[in-house]
């Protein structure tokens, strides 16, 4: 026709133009882009996770310590929440109006998109009250999940407590832990966290723009059920543990008992303790803190992070190795004169008890006698050759567990201090001997370690020349499961028959009229033990008695320290033998000392508080010279009587005196 | 003889139209049923917007079975009788219509809803159809010019009145079969040049747009600087180009309702809002592409059944399409649409009258407006102008009022043959 029926194709040019520039777009954003995809099942997916019940932990006799008790958190997300009644919400949660503004712009800082906690743990009635008006609104819903519950309030630093993860777990975890999940942060619940946590559970919903749920997604195919944690039996007997709490109360310390066949934990003490309770749930953040400033540290877990010097306590370790070394016999006798000649130094003994021999030096504590077989084991290869001599002392002594980790399952175990010979090498170059580290002869000066490693000691003197490692968690689950290196014994390099006469010095200890602990004797139950008294340069010494029982067949080794209890039998001892007693017989009669579990308990023996501006620097920046001081000084404080100490420092001169009051000590 | 004579209404009646028609009404129902909630939908119900829709295809069908009982001749002769009704109407909406979300678009008579905007258009085109028809214009003069634009632009602006902007624009369809009648493609051109010059405002700084203009123009008279009248208009729209560019900047802030500028801002990717006026393209957009390419099935999608894209069955109705039926599914109803509007121009092209022709070439345009306005706003390349997708959205007014305008072209075009 005419040119104006070519803008037909004009026209129609254009509507297929713009039809293609549809199907491009359309093309895009439905085959190549997955972007819309994934959004689209970010609108309507959501996981809803499933906590599952932490595993309960039991005691040996399967009494329940740990267990879970059921709360409810309100969660909110703050895209999804419309405008809505706060002052129903605040009425419901019983908190005012600007506290639920508050809550929600806090929720808002952290993620608009994700569901956060708006209120944790709600009451019950809370929650019934919630429940009814929760269609209100929109954006929040309540989860509910369990919470720890300890029905004993004993053994907290034992449990140690969980809490919400922090970024960093969260980062270490590789994907397993979200916000807002849970995860022990210390104590058993720390070191088995992967038995108790259990599998979290998972529901994939499918949720409508309003945020109503729609069903399970793909009915359910790819949902997870939680899986409870697994029930843990822990070697603890409740019955002695609650009694050590008992005990222990108003005092600084710890105790540790030990079944010595299997090195299974019967009871870990550490003083001042507190109620687990206190660190479970909302109030957590309040109550930590509380802990934190108590001036005794009850966060310190005292029988695995307490380091004390083991004092006379080492003793009877001292005698089998020298008996093992061939440095002495059961019949050497030495004289004591009330004092031990190291050097230029006077040791001092509490006593003169003349000539003795070696189960009575063990019974009356001589330090004269120690000395003695010291200088007899690190001079008998001859006077020239004292540091490989020592060098070899070290390792005999070390296989004790002195100076290491015993590997306990508890998280933050300390080593305690046990120096090679090199330490000292450093310090004095060649020029050191026996009299350098005589101190070490009756467990002062250079030399610490943990109430577990001395309840090892006598588990490992209880057995006649073994240990096997202390552990807390005698079965996981259904099994009774623990780990391989637990059932390994552990020798101490000491022949079986060198352990008689060293036993019958303790049984002497506390079953003769001589002996140290002799108030402590526990009728029809011959009990071993070894009193300590650890020189404490801030107050009162700390009364320290390690021992077993019974002497055939031992069921229970035991390590007690009570910080400024003072003499070794005073405090440390009776303790002991209540809770030997207790264990070994499940009662206490009535002694006729007349010394009860009441009266023991009612003691209060907290130290004055010390300033904490004032607080001993660490030993590390010290200088070599401070440090020989130091030794020299633990010397003799380790060493001197308690009545003699005025005068011990009133004699010293005035410029060594000052320097030592200004020195760092190793125990605390 | 006795048979033609009972087949004389539907004689010559394109078939293949009435049947897409058909097959759209059919896309329409289908993905209404699935845009309403499945537990309401368990049992048939006439009370739903399935229900409803398809008394309202079905009323439409007959509608338009007679619409072809008429002769076609009454449509030429009664159109200034039908613009003015239309025109009356849309008066009328302006003083007694209800108000809903804002817009004054609606008569309420009894429970039934009628929306004067959608019959503007036939009762527009037709009286187009018949100014062209009878004078033959062929808009090289002013006046020609001016009576179109009058006939176009009276319920244009009363419609903007409401205001329903996205009705409004519809009308510009009719530049298309004006330029198929003789109008200068400068007119187009002019048209297109505003589009672009008022995206570029916004997304060039004015003053580099100035300079962008002023280059191109004086590269063109350097090129003709022979011919005096070239120059001369060249310099003329450099000018008003420029006067336009300072022109938008206060339009569109006087002018635009906030959401209208928002819905602007959102479409050219200047703000981003995912839960305020973003939210309906956002959440179409993400139904549409979570279809990927064999969609997700009939009633299977997601974000349909549980309401993430708001006025679903309505304007948003291809976000159901693309969901449930993928690539494939949004290329067949484009395909279909395509078909159609091909197949309207053939048969307004293969018209003897003019005002057949005119009137056909209206239906398409208004139509490719309908289509390319809603699916764009879908996918995000077009702000979101609230126009309803032809035979597929829910509605009585628009369904019938597509069928009326198409039913009258079929009407027109079976009479083709016939003397008027």
């Amino acid at each position: 026709m005419d040119q104006l029926f070519n803008r037909k194709y004009i026209i129609q040019g254009l509507f297929i133009v713009i039809a293609l520039i549809l199907l491009g777009k359309l093309f895009y954003i439905q085959v190549v882009s997955d972007k819309y995809f994934l959004s689209a099942e970010s609108n309507v997916l959501r996981k809803i996770y499933k906590y599952p019940a932490r595993g309960a932990i039991l005691d040996r006799n399967m009494k329940v310590i740990v267990q879970n008790e059921p709360v409810y958190d309100l969660m909110v997300t703050p895209s999804e929440v419309k405008p809505f009644d706060t002052l129903a919400l605040a009425q419901a949660l019983e908190i005012s109006v600007p506290d639920v503004r508050k809550k929600l712009k806090k929720a808002r800082g952290q993620s608009n998109y994700q569901a956060t906690f708006f209120e944790r743990q709600i009451s019950v009635q809370a929650y019934a009250r919630l429940q009814e008006i929760m269609y209100r609104f929109p954006g929040f819903r309540t989860q509910d999940r369990t919470i720890r519950h300890y029905p004993d309030s004993i053994a907290g630093q034992l449990f140690g407590y969980v809490k919400e993860v922090s970024p960093d777990d969260i980062e270490k975890s590789e994907g397993y832990y979200k916000p807002g999940d849970f995860i022990g942060k210390s104590g058993l619940e720390r070191s088995y966290e992967d038995f108790l946590r259990g599998e979290k559970g998972v529901i994939n919903m499918l949720y409508d723009a309003k945020n109503i749920a729609k069903g399970s997604y793909s009915e359910g195919k790819y949902d997870i059920n939680a899986v409870s944690g697994d029930r843990l039996i822990s070697s603890l007997d409740i019955r002695i543990q609650r009694l050590g709490e008992e005990l222990m109360k108003n005092k600084v310390g710890a105790i540790v008992a030990i079944e010595p066949s299997t090195g299974e934990i019967l009871a870990f003490v550490s003083s001042p303790g507190y109620d687990p309770n206190q660190l479970v749930g909302k109030d957590w953040g309040k109550n930590y803190m509380g802990l934190l400033a108590n001036p005794y540290r009850p966060q310190i877990v005292r029988p695995i992070a307490g380091q004390y010097s083991p004092g006379s306590s080492f003793k009877p370790v001292d005698a089998l190795v020298a008996l093992q070394d061939g440095a002495i016999d059961p019949n050497t006798t030495f004289t004591c004169p009330g004092y031990y000649q190291a050097g230029n130094h006077r040791v001092k003994c509490e006593h003169v008890d003349g000539t003795i021999n070696m189960q009575r030096g063990i019974a009356r504590s001589c330090n004269t006698y120690f000395c003695h077989v010291f200088q007899n084991i690190i001079t008998k290869n001859g006077m020239k050759n004292q540091r490989q001599t020592y060098a070899h002392w070290h390792d005999q002594i070390a296989k004790w567990g002195f100076g290491q980790k015993l590997g306990i399952d508890m998280p933050f175990e300390k080593k305690g201090i046990f120096y090679q010979a090199d330490h000292y090498d450093k310090i004095y170059g060649k020029r050191w001997g026996y009299t350098t580290v005589i101190s070490q002869a009756i467990g002062q000066g250079e030399i610490t370690s943990t109430p577990l490693q001395m309840a090892n000691v006598m588990a490992a003197i209880a057995n006649r020349g073994y240990y096997l490692k202390p552990h807390l968690i005698k079965g996981i689950g259904d099994k009774k499961v623990v780990k391989k290196e637990y059932l390994e014994k552990n020798y101490v390099g000491i022949d079986e028959k060198y352990f008689q006469p060293v036993i019958e010095g303790m049984r002497d200890a506390v079953n003769s009229p001589w002996g140290t602990a002799k108030e402590s004797r526990i009728p029809n139950i011959l009990m071993c033990g070894k009193t300590g008294t650890v020189q404490n340069p801030h107050g009162k010494n700390h009364s320290v008695f390690i021992g077993f029982a019974p002497m055939d067949n031992p069921k229970i080794a035991i390590a007690v320290i009570v910080e400024n209890g003072g003499f070794g039998g005073s405090y440390a001892a009776p303790i002991s033998s209540f809770i030997v007693e207790k264990y070994l017989t499940d009662s206490i009669k009535p002694k006729a000392n007349g010394y009860t579990v009441k009266a023991f308990a009612e003691t209060n023996l907290l130290p004055a508080i010390i300033d904490k501006t004032k607080k001993p620097k660490p030993l590390k920046g010290d200088s070599i010279s401070a440090k020989k001081l130091d030794s020299i000084k633990k010397l003799k404080d380790s060493l001197k009587l308690r009545s003699a100490t005025t005068k011990t420092v009133s004699t010293k001169p005035k410029k060594l005196k000052t320097v030592l009051t200004d020195k760092p000590v190793i125990q605390k | 003889m006795q048979q033609q004579q009972g087949n004389r209404f539907f004689f010559n009646v394109d078939w293949i139209t009435v049947l897409i028609y058909i097959a759209l009404c059919a896309v329409g129902f289908i993905n209404i049923f699935a845009s309403v909630p499945p537990e309401k939908s368990s049992v048939f119900n006439f009370n739903t917007l399935y229900g409803k829709q398809l008394i309202y295809v079905l009323t439409g069908l007959v509608l338009g079975l007679s619409i072809l009982l008429f002769d076609g001749r009454v449509f030429n002769v009664f159109s200034p009788f039908i613009y003015g009704g239309t025109l009356l109407l849309l008066l009328a909406v302006l003083v007694i219509g209800n108000k809903v979300a804002g817009n004054q678009a609606w008569i309420a008579i009894g429970s039934f809803k009628l929306q004067p905007a959608e019959f503007a258009k036939f009762g527009t085109a037709l009286l187009l159809a018949r100014y062209v028809g009878s004078f033959n214009p062929k808009f090289r003069d002013f006046k020609s010019i001016a009576i179109a634009a009058l006939i176009v632009g009276a319920p244009l602006v009363l419609i903007m009145l409401q205001p329903d902007t996205g009705s409004a624009l519809v009308f510009l369809a009719f530049m298309f079969p004006l330029y198929r009648e003789g109008l200068s493609g400068y007119f187009l051109l002019i048209f297109l040049g505003m589009i672009v010059l008022f995206i570029a405002d916004f997304l060039v700084p004015t003053y580099i747009l100035i300079l962008i203009i002023t280059a191109v123009a004086g590269l063109f008279i350097y090129n003709n600087r022979r011919k005096q009248k070239i120059i001369f208009s060249t310099v003329l729209v450099t000018v008003l180009a420029i006067g336009y560019l300072f022109l938008i900047k206060v339009a569109y802030e006087k002018v635009l309702a906030p959401h209208q500028r928002s819905r602007i801002e959102l479409m050219l990717g200047l703000k981003t809002d995912n839960r305020g006026a973003g939210y309906n393209v956002i959440q179409s957009q993400i139904a549409i592409g979570s279809g990927q390419v064999t969609g997700r099935g009939f009633l299977e999608g997601t974000q349909t059944k549980y309401g993430y894209v708001p006025e679903q069955s309505t304007d948003f109705i291809f976000s159901t399409i693309g969901e449930e039926w993928g690539f494939l599914g949004c290329s067949i109803v484009i395909a279909l649409y395509i078909f159609l509007l091909l197949r309207l121009i053939n048969l307004a092209e293969r018209q003897r009258s003019t005002f057949s022709r005119v009137y056909g070439y209206s239906v398409a345009c208004i139509l490719f407006f309908h289509v390319f306005i809603n699916i764009g706003m879908t996918i995000g390349i077009i702000p979101v102008i609230g126009i309803p997708l032809p035979l597929i959205s829910y509605g009585g007014s628009s369904l019938w009022s597509f069928t009326i305008l198409l039913f009258i072209f079929l009407k027109l075009d079976s009479n083709r043959m016939g003397f008027f």
